[in-house]
């Protein structure tokens, strides 16, 4: 039987997409005309034609950026993916007082606002009155996240994992607990190991969950601002200058309207291709899934 | 309604007008020809609007890389871009 379809379900969401114009689509409409521009400040622009593009695209600080970027997102889904998964399959599986205690102690880290999570950080590993600090500092171990870069970056990554290796681990247990306990019977049954367990039920019936997180690790990590920006400030010197640090410092700080429009246009387009990605990839691992 | 802050020229006016006339085009179409998603060279399933998506953002790379490599004006680029969202409503 043919499936009936009536398109004129989408007149619904108009309201929302009123909405939507107001908070999304007249300032993406706004930042595109500025990127074109040259601007002074009350209101007077100069048309520039593609001038901020080309330099932004060749621009050696975007390009640093850039790379500091991909290498913060590579190294925070390289450490949260694998970490989240081992501890979701070493929570209790039973449902009972120790699963839940384990649930709200990791969902601790995922409550707290961005800008509390950086300024605990930034005292935490002070050397006069951070415990890190003052702990490392007394072990005879030169560390400064303020004056020293690998410092900045470990305290940041260290910070990172802490605040959202929670999602992962939540997500990944989801999950485990949806594997019904027949497949575990037939593994014992076959006397898989463990290796094997986990290679063939648990991992691709946690595919789908896995995906999901590591979109909203790969999106969130790569638009990080207010934690870093806490912590260091972008410093020491640029060490930890990531793209959203840059965009705010060339727009805010240094009134560059233009180029500030042209480079969170890229930036947003690189986003919006990894995120249709995966998004296409989970889409089509579901079909699969349903076929 | 003052909107000279929104800085509009006229050809960014052009460009949100012809997405917003693909929008529209694209409504139309689907109310009066619904289709069902198909499956194409990527081996995914798409429906036209996902294929409009795939065509914009390629375009929108097309440009850019062209841009870095060679530098303004876009003209053959916008053509290439043409060519490429053919292509994706063809056989994407």
């Amino acid at each position: 039987m043919k499936k009936t379809r009536n398109q004129k379900a989408w007149f619904m969401v108009l309201p929302v997409l009123i909405l939507v114009a107001f908070s999304a689509i007249i300032p993406l409409m706004t930042v595109v005309n500025y990127s074109v521009q040259d601007t002074f400040g009350n209101n007077n622009f100069f048309w520039v034609g593609l001038e901020w593009f080309e330099e932004i695209l060749a621009s050696d600080r975007v390009h640093d950026a850039l790379g500091r970027q991909v290498t913060f997102t590579a190294i925070i889904l390289a450490i949260e993916v694998p970490l989240g998964i081992f501890i979701a399959l070493h929570m209790p599986k039973k449902s009972g007082f120790w699963s839940s205690l384990c649930l709200v102690l990791l969902a601790l880290p995922l409550l707290i606002p961005w800008n509390v999570v950086g300024t605990i950080w930034q005292i935490f590993g002070r050397i006069d009155i951070g415990l890190l600090g003052y702990t490392l500092d007394k072990m005879g171990i030169n560390y400064n996240y303020t004056q020293n870069a690998l410092d900045a970056w470990i305290t940041i990554i260290i910070m990172d994992v802490w605040h959202w290796t929670s999602l992962v681990v939540l997500l990944s247990y989801a999950g485990l607990r949806s594997i019904p306990g027949p497949y575990y019977q037939a593994a014992k049954i076959d006397q898989a190991s463990r290796w094997a367990v986990f290679r063939h039920i648990e991992l691709p019936k946690m595919k789908g969950v896995l995906l999901i997180a590591i979109l909203l690790r790969f999106m969130d990590s790569f638009m990080i601002y207010t934690e870093p920006f806490v912590v260091t400030g972008g410093g020491p010197g640029n060490a930890t200058t990531f793209l959203s640090i840059d965009l705010v410092k060339m727009a805010i700080g240094q009134f560059d309207l233009g180029p500030a429009a042209a480079f969170s246009l890229i930036y947003f387009l690189v986003i919006l291709l990894v995120s249709w990605a995966f998004y296409t990839v989970m889409m089509n691992m579901d079909k699969e899934a349903d076929v | 309604m003052d909107l000279s802050w929104m800085g509009w020229t006229m050809p960014t006016a052009i460009f949100f007008i012809s997405i917003a006339c693909a929008l529209i085009i694209m409504l139309i179409w689907s109310v009066k020809a619904p289709q069902e998603p198909r499956i194409g060279i990527l081996r995914i399933a798409t429906t036209p609007g996902d294929r409009l998506f795939i065509s914009l953002l390629g375009s929108a790379f097309i440009c850019l890389f062209s841009l870095a490599m060679f530098g303004p004006p876009l003209w053959w680029e916008l053509g290439a871009c043409f060519i490429y969202g053919t292509v994706v409503f063809k056989w994407v």
